[in-house]
């Protein structure tokens, strides 16, 4: 039977048939993308090495699951729904895109498998995939052209607005939706007039509306649409698949890679270099990040794979307090960066040789800025890493001896004293003296062994409002029937922020102490009320006993019976807990906190509407103490003000850092007496029974 | 450019709680932490910014016992290129005098076209500069909060004066200036940094290398003697301003007025 329309494969224009085009244009397609892709993993090649082919399932799931199934995205609730919609037509339509491509060359031909039964769902649901994508793609439009949306805004200091790559990009998908449905409709309204029974349309589908539309369309003009909609769309198709690894677009191709690679374990940093044990580190020539190429393979990736979506700096407390860090552009920085260094064009042009990363694309401000607080991370949809960037990049500065004056005493007294204020190791345990409860706590010893050893860290040791907090905990750890003690002048800092300030190897020396230390007082567990010292110990400490944070301890010890709680008193107060960065986002404890909470019969507690993974940071601990940033207001500021509006008047937290930044935040906001803030320990013990 | 850089080790104020020994011969040494002289860090520093401009070396050196080998490694962690001891029994107890005249045996062995040294150590007298230019029969500047090499034979020097204000010299090279702090921001020197220089000798001069006569420096040669350290008794020194917001914040103003403070 003859066909209704002529087929682009057998189509003339005068003498020339146009299956040339349909065999010119794949070919310079997918010549020009094999280029452009060999050009993009240059620099991954040269980049430094990075370990990401361990635990496959558990990369594979991450696949399924943040790839796949799109996880992330419903927290933003429309741009991630518009985009779900997008990417499920864009995995339903690849098949359709490919079987597209090849009747260009073969009129009659059908995937494989493609044939029977599967084919027919499978045409249903590809006709609704483009129409939906269309609608998605014009909704979207509005958005960004309309509404424009406060986190797609780009600051001046960095660059132009990115809404007309965004618009061009949707105008290339709906020409696509359009072109491919208009190739089907043409066919089927010809067969229609033909009074042939042809193709069945999806009724309501983008090829069914057009065919309706064009029913009474000459035969003529429905082969002249037949044909150009066709060409349309492989040519659009072939430019868009050069297009996206051009831009931002490049996440099409390398989100799916960069999820599979994406850091499965939390809390811990980097090693200075993958494949280099700790004492191997002296042997190196040059240590963190200086140039492009000293960032491994997958932060590079990284970059090719940023969205410039700007979720990760809609949730940055530094970027919300205006320090000059937008994680964002982190990402987008260096990969403009990384295309100007490794040009496409002209062909064959010598990749240029990098310059120092800080002074050309990141000021050290911008570097020193963040607190590691890890919010970028947990919202980044397509696994984009900061924190050990940031860390590198720090490692780097600190290698070539640029760091901030402000820092440079408390890393001096840390080395000298073992702690950021250069107080006297004697007096480390000053804070046990004021215990009146009757009992004594035990520094640990060959002669004087326990259990658990409670590790308190700097500033609860030596600050005077949170020695408060060690108190505390002492005393619940000794309500609870627990035998513990202390290290006393052997403990030194955790050295969490050491690390995290990039002084790796005084955290190394810090390390090798403390572990000594530990592991010589046979203690069979650590506890800590100190999530700093907890992540420290629990994800950058090896060969330890296993450690808890107070909250796991509390919240098992009330399970078990062992503590039993009074009621709260009958006042007004209204509590809201605060989740710390290091007991939440990176270690994963929000229950138990909340438990123990909980346990104290009669106490009204709210949360905030940012709580659990996008809690906000408090500003920082450990040696952001000391770091003097250039901001608007304060990140404690802030996270008052939003406890306030939960209708709190009681923000507890269970982390020593927090605590000094409330406190010093309700009083910078001049909200003494209508906000105050106690650590979970401090609370708790002021309720045993 | 040929720079020396003399550099003391000293008790870290910072890290330290300074006690005085209950006779007042010294104070309580048992505890201390000592790190390089805070001024002296600042000269280094800026030593090493003149060298990385116009080119040269720089030397630190140091008079004191074993135990300063370790503030000129830190030194040279940052960058400078020698490191001098300058120890002997001879020299323990010198007075001013005594360490610049050690100084001054070392700088005369070479040929330096600039020395600089702190303006004062955190547990010294701010004597040795002076003493040591008036020894070397060289021009000197104190307090230098500034420095620019005008060409091989002259520098423009900046010195902090009395109530904050700024006086700018030229001084004819070689020269000997006392560098206060806050002329730069010294750069950070970790464990990595020491350890890349751990190997590296220091050498060690002593009276004889140096041709000093022991009995003319140390506590033999020393004219002025420390008698006796005490903790002075606590003063009426705090005044409380009273008043609303307004009337505070006025007189603190004034008072920052009349001292100096503000302009």
């Amino acid at each position: 039977m003859q066909p209704a329309l002529i087929a682009p494969a057998n189509y003339t224009v005068g003498v020339v048939p146009t299956i040339i085009l349909s065999l010119l244009i794949p070919v310079a397609g997918v010549a020009a993308f094999a280029y452009i892709i060999a050009i993009r993993l240059a620099p991954l090649v040269k980049a430094n090495p990075d370990m990401r082919w361990d635990k496959i399932p558990q990369r594979l799931f991450s696949v399924a699951k943040i790839w796949l199934a799109q996880w992330r995205h419903p927290r933003y609730r429309l741009a991630g729904v518009l985009h779900i919609l997008i990417f499920a037509g864009f995995l339903i339509l690849s098949v359709r895109s490919i079987e597209m491509v090849v009747l260009g060359l073969a009129p009659n031909f059908v995937m494989p498998g493609f044939g029977g039964l599967l084919g027919t769902i499978y045409r249903l649901l590809q006709s609704y995939a483009a129409t939906w994508v269309l609608g998605a793609v014009i909704v979207a439009v509005v958005r960004r052209t309309v509404f424009k949306p406060e986190r797609y805004r780009v600051p001046a200091r960095y660059g132009k607005d990115h809404t007309a790559e965004a618009v061009f990009v949707l105008g290339l998908i709906a020409i696509l939706m359009v072109t491919e449905s208009l190739f089907e409709a043409s066919l089927t309204a010809a067969e229609a007039q033909q009074g042939m029974h042809g193709q069945w349309l999806a009724p309501l589908s983008l090829a069914w509306m057009f065919k309706t539309m064009l029913l009474e369309t000459s035969g003529a003009a429905l082969q002249k649409i037949h044909i150009i909609a066709y060409y349309l769309h492989d040519l659009t198709f072939f430019f868009f698949l050069c297009f996206l690894p051009l831009g931002k677009h490049f996440h099409v191709i390398s989100s799916i890679f960069n999820v599979f690679f994406m850091r499965l374990r939390r809390g811990n940093i980097k090693p200075v270099k993958h494949g280099v044990s700790d004492e191997q580190l002296d042997d190196l020539e040059s240590f963190g990040v200086k140039k492009l190429e000293d960032f491994t393979w997958k932060h590079i990736l990284d970059f090719y794979t940023c969205v410039d979506c700007g979720r990760c700096s809609d949730n940055c407390p530094a970027n919300a307090v205006g320090r000059p860090l937008s994680p964002r552009f982190i990402s987008i920085k260096g990969r403009d960066y990384t295309y100007r260094n490794y040009p496409l064009y002209p062909i064959g042009a010598a990749f240029a040789k990098s310059d120092d990363l800080i002074g050309t694309i990141y000021s050290e401000d911008e570097i020193w800025s963040c607190t590691t607080c890890g919010a970028c991370e947990q919202e980044c949809p397509v696994g984009i890493e900061y924190i050990d960037k940031i860390v590198d990049l720090r490692r780097g500065m600190v290698d070539e001896g640029n760091v901030p004056q402000s820092l440079q005493k408390p890393l001096g007294a840390l080395e000298k004293r073992g702690n950021p204020w250069g107080k006297l190791e004697k007096k480390r345990l000053e804070w046990t003296k004021e215990l009146n409860n009757g009992f004594e706590v035990n520094v640990l010893s060959q002669k004087n062994p326990a259990d658990t050893l409670y590790f308190v860290d700097s500033i609860t040791s030596y600050d005077d409002r949170m020695q408060a907090i060690g108190r505390a905990t002492a005393t619940l750890l000794h309500r609870s029937g627990c035998d513990f003690g202390i290290l006393g002048k052997d403990e030194k800092d955790s050295g969490h922020e050491v690390r995290r300030f990039g002084e790796e190897m005084l955290f190394q020396a810090i390390k090798d102490h403390n572990s000594a230390a530990i592991l010589a007082s046979g203690v069979k567990r650590i506890v800590t009320a100190d999530p700093h010292a907890f992540n420290a110990l629990k994800n950058d400490y090896d060969g330890l006993p296993p450690v808890e944070h107070i909250a796991q301890f509390l919240a098992r010890t009330i399970r078990d019976g062992r503590l039993a709680l009074k009621p709260a008193e009958a006042d007004d107060s209204v509590y809201t807990y605060h989740d710390p960065c290091y007991l939440g986002r990176h270690n994963a404890l929000y229950d138990e906190p909340r438990q123990v909470l909980d346990a104290i019969p009669g106490m009204r507690r709210v949360e905030m509407e940012r709580c659990r993974d996008r809690s906000f940071c408090c500003g920082g601990g450990g040696l952001m103490l000391f770091y003097e940033p250039e901001e608007e207001t304060r990140m404690g500021v802030l996270r008052v003000e939003m406890a306030a509006k939960a209708g709190a008047n009681v923000i507890v937290t269970a982390c020593p850092f927090c605590l000094v930044n409330m406190e010093d935040a309700i009083k910078v906001a001049g909200m003494e007496g209508k906000m105050a803030a106690i650590d979970l320990a401090e609370l708790v013990a002021r309720h045993v029974a | 450019m040929e720079i020396l850089v003399c550099v003391k080790r000293v008790p870290d104020t910072a890290e330290n709680e300074i006690e005085v020994k209950g006779d007042g011969s010294d104070i309580e040494r048992d505890d201390l932490v000592y790190s390089v002289n805070e001024w002296d860090n600042y000269a280094v520093e800026e030593a090493l910014q003149i060298r990385d401009k116009v080119g040269g070396a720089v030397t630190v050196v140091s008079v004191g016992d074993d135990e300063s080998e370790e503030v000129l490694r830190r030194e040279m962690a940052m960058g400078a290129d020698k490191g001098v001891l300058l120890s002997d029994d001879a020299f323990e107890g010198s007075d001013g005098a005594g360490v610049a005249a050690i100084l001054k045996a070392e700088i005369e062995k070479g040929k330096y076209d600039l020395i600089l040294t702190g303006a004062q150590a955190d547990d010294g007298a701010a004597q040795v500069g002076g003493m040591l230019a008036a020894m070397l029969d060289l021009p000197f500047a104190s307090l230098v909060n500034a420095i620019e090499v005008i060409d091989g034979n002259t520098l423009k020097v900046g010195r902090e004066i009395e109530g904050g204000n700024q006086e700018m010299n030229e001084i004819s090279l070689p020269c000997v200036l006392s560098i206060q702090t806050g002329i730069n921001e010294p750069r950070y020197v970790g464990i990595r940094g020491i350890r890349k220089v751990a190997s590296v000798e220091i050498p060690v001069h002593g009276a004889s290398q140096l041709g000093i006569e022991p009995a003319s420096v140390g506590a033999a040669g020393a004219k002025v003697r420390r008698l006796d350290y005490f903790v002075p008794e606590l003063g009426e020194g705090a005044e409380m301003l009273e008043g609303d917001m307004d009337e505070i914040c006025d007189k603190v103003l004034e008072l920052l007025k009349a001292k100096g403070g503000l302009k």
